[in-house]
């Protein structure tokens, strides 16, 4: 089995460092055509690993080599493939590959084509090692290896210019109203890697707290032995563990970035969404939650700041005009329902979740990707409308996923999303489970109103000259596996439990099935009420916001993300762009490279005045020298009668 | 006659090889100099391995004769050579490297 733990992990790597080879070259198709079989290659691996574990219920643990090893500290480069991480390996390369295969089709007419699967494979090699480490060591290397890959993929079109700043709701960058995502691709690159970085500072602090207490980083160790320790100490390495998964999975305060990462291509987007990013933070809960299980009240806090988000992020997704936006807000709200889950401690319905999420979402933005090539990049959706008629394919399957998003029996989502409102209910986390709920109704209408804007109604978009056609054929037979899984992934559920248990806490939760048959009622009662509110609101105004709503405080607070990008640019970059001035030209000029220089200067003075003694003449340097070995020798002498 | 006698002779010969050394700008005569020092330190080890009864002194005695006499051979050859070409051994007209 060892063979396929390899082939599935280093295969992305493999069509990274080929796909590197061109990178300054121009479009070479086998480069993408070479990149997505191999990715497909690491995919059947995986499966055929699932289907290994899930038969014989052993994991597979290898270890490639000592990689630190000094004194007392020994970190092994080792690999487990165990039943958490190889559902994760599933997920992420079923999405990676069909995402791949998309690109070929999304990029076709970029002149960086080959640098773009460079980045994309390495981003997969990243997550597979992050997900298949066996220690807390290899986990941190796959986890700032994505945050290299997803700096490098949301900057892919770094020449861009720099937006103007703007107090105009429909221009400024800041607003979720205006045609664009961010202030250019590389700010919101360096933001998406600033912001991580502080984030994984805490992580890093979590990883040492459990170092020095425990003295090994192993999975195993560390389980084995957390329970021994103090609870205050538990409570701070949960706490800062959590902070790196906040950063990761973009948990307010760290969220800003997820929402300008859709400066990156689509495909990107679907990547980071689905797969490869900001799993990462709910993976590592999964990971770790024999830690979060010692500390209740962390689990939740994390399940309240979940809540938070969740309806925070659905409540910006209302407002929205920019298509892409509105579905990272989702995935923003979507990742408050998995920290939900995972905070109450049933952690497989968390990671059912994220699985389901992945197939949904991906599709999503790999159709709002070919809503955007149809119409020149066009993202507001409402310069949009009526394109069903034009792309029946796309518009058939992102409508089959925005009703697995709403959560509508039976497809995927509603399992998944269902059973974390009943988790909210069982424990008895009454006001989580109420945001929760509302959330779910305002999910079900924002992707209607999505739906609506762009595949139905008027056509906006004859004024501006565009022609819409459907993408290439293969672009769609890749989105449709997604789809499909999008339907039936949620009648694997009793196999997922019986997998995922093994290693996972099984779900404490009692509810009698009356309460059980109400609650599903009430969700699915919800969401079909949101869904239809959005269709027949559309049908009759042809809007949903009047000129009178979008005159409001509340609207504008919703259309400028609450104001955050202002805060964060006012509050949090001036002054520390003032800061970093003054340290450059205060401390940094004036004194440590005054003192490096005076240093430099004393030596070459000294060198000048002392270099009269370099006459030349055998005769001079002979006295000089018997002149030093004289002095030598009364030194000598002297400390002698000294001592 | 003490061993004291014997190491003020050696001091005595080694500092007028010294003084040799500091004063000559003839090349020749800086031979003659260095020659005398390393006779000094001789006398020196001679002396003090007779007065303690250890061979080891006069050993090394013998080695720096061996050293000394390879030295000037070398140093003779090239004071030749040089000699040859400029015509003059004087110390202070050998400042062709001077950086």
């Amino acid at each position: 089995m060892e063979k396929y733990l390899y082939i599935a992990l280093f295969t992305p790597l493999l069509a990274s460092l080929f796909a590197a080879l061109f990178s300054l070259r121009p479009k070479l198709l086998f480069v993408g055509v070479i990149s997505s079989f191999l990715i497909a290659v690491s995919m059947v691996s995986s499966f055929h690993l699932l289907h290994y574990v899930y038969t014989t219920d052993t994991a597979v643990f290898v270890k490639m080599y000592d990689w630190i090893s000094i004194g007392s500290l020994n970190i092994p480069f080792g690999f487990v493939v165990d039943q958490v991480s190889v559902i994760m390996m599933v997920v992420v390369t079923i999405v990676s590959t069909m995402v791949h295969i998309h690109s070929i089709g999304y990029m076709d007419h970029d002149k960086s084509f080959n640098r773009f699967f460079a980045w994309l494979s390495a981003f997969v090699f990243s997550m597979m090692i992050l997900v298949m480490s066996d220690n807390f060591a290899g986990l941190f290397i796959g986890w700032e290896g994505v945050g290299l890959c997803s700096w490098g993929l949301i900057g892919f079109w770094y020449h861009k210019k720099d937006q103007e700043k703007s107090s105009d709701i429909y221009k400024s960058p800041y607003s979720t109203l205006s045609p664009y995502s961010s202030i250019s691709p590389s700010f919101a690159a360096n933001e998406a890697f600033i912001t991580n970085r502080v984030a994984d500072l805490g992580m890093l602090i979590g990883l040492f707290l459990i170092y020095w207490n425990i003295g090994s980083l192993q999975y195993e160790a560390v389980f084995a032995q957390i329970k021994a320790l103090d609870t205050g100490l538990i409570t701070a390495i949960a706490i800062f563990l959590f902070i790196g998964a906040m950063g990761k999975s973009a948990q307010f305060p760290f969220n800003q970035w997820l929402a300008n990462a859709m400066e990156g291509p689509t495909p990107v987007s679907a990547l980071i969404h689905a797969a490869t990013m900001v799993t990462a933070g709910v993976y590592l809960v999964i990971r770790a939650n024999e830690i979060f299980i010692a500390v209740p009240q962390v689990g939740y806090f994390i399940a309240s700041l979940g809540a938070f988000v969740a309806i925070g992020a659905a409540l910006m997704a209302l407002v929205a005009t920019n298509i892409k936006k509105i579905i990272a807000f989702s995935t923003l709200s979507q990742l408050g329902y998995m920290f939900v889950a995972a905070g109450l401690g049933a952690y497989w319905v968390a990671l059912f979740h994220l699985a389901t999420h992945a197939f949904f979402k991906s599709v999503l933005f790999l159709g709002a990707g070919n809503v955007m090539h149809a119409l020149n990049d066009e993202i507001n959706i409402k310069n949009m409308g009526g394109l069903h008629k034009h792309m029946k394919a796309t518009s058939i399957i992102m409508t089959i996923a925005s009703i697995s998003l709403a959560g509508i029996f039976p497809l995927s989502g509603f399992f998944s999303k269902d059973l974390i409102l009943e988790v909210a209910f069982g424990t008895h986390s009454y006001i989580i489970w109420a945001v929760l709920y509302i959330t779910a109704g305002l999910t079900a209408f924002y992707s209607f109103r999505l739906i609506m804007y762009v595949f139905h109604g008027k056509q906006n978009f004859n004024e501006k000259g565009y022609t819409p056609h459907e993408t290439y054929a293969f672009v769609i037979a890749a989105m449709t596996p997604l789809a499909f899984l999008a339907i039936i992934a949620g009648f694997f559920k009793a196999q997922f439990i019986e997998l995922t248990t093994k290693l996972l806490p099984e779900l404490n939760v009692h509810i009698s099935s009356a309460t059980f048959f109400v609650l599903i009622l009430l969700t699915l009662g919800i969401a079909l009420f949101g869904i239809a509110f959005a269709i027949i609101k559309f049908r009759k105004d042809g809007t949903y916001f009047s000129s009178k709503y979008k005159e409001h405080s509340l609207y504008k607070l919703l259309a400028n993300q609450y104001y955050m990008p202002h805060f964060i640019e006012n509050i949090l970059l001036k002054p520390y762009l003032a800061l970093s001035k003054f340290a450059f030209k205060v401390l940094d000029l004036k004194i440590i490279d005054a003192m490096v220089d005076g240093i430099a200067k004393l030596i070459y003075k000294s060198g000048n005045t002392s270099k009269v003694v370099q006459t030349g003449n055998l005769s001079s340097n002979l006295r000089l020298m018997v002149l030093g070995v004289t002095v030598l020798l009364i030194l000598v002498v002297v400390l002698a009668i000294a001592k | 006659m003490s061993l004291n006698a014997y190491l003020i002779l050696s001091t005595i010969l080694f500092i007028i090889g010294m003084m040799g050394v500091i004063r000559r700008k003839n090349l020749l005569m800086l031979f003659f100099s260095t020659e005398i020092m390393l006779n000094a330190v001789n006398i020196a080890l001679a002396a003090v391995s007779k007065f303690h009864a250890d061979l080891t002194g006069q050993m090394f005695a013998f080695f720096i004769i061996a050293i000394a006499a390879s030295e000037v051979a070398i140093g003779l050859g090239l004071l030749i050579l040089w000699y040859k070409k400029k015509a003059s051994i004087n110390l202070d007209t050998m400042q062709s490297m001077k950086g």
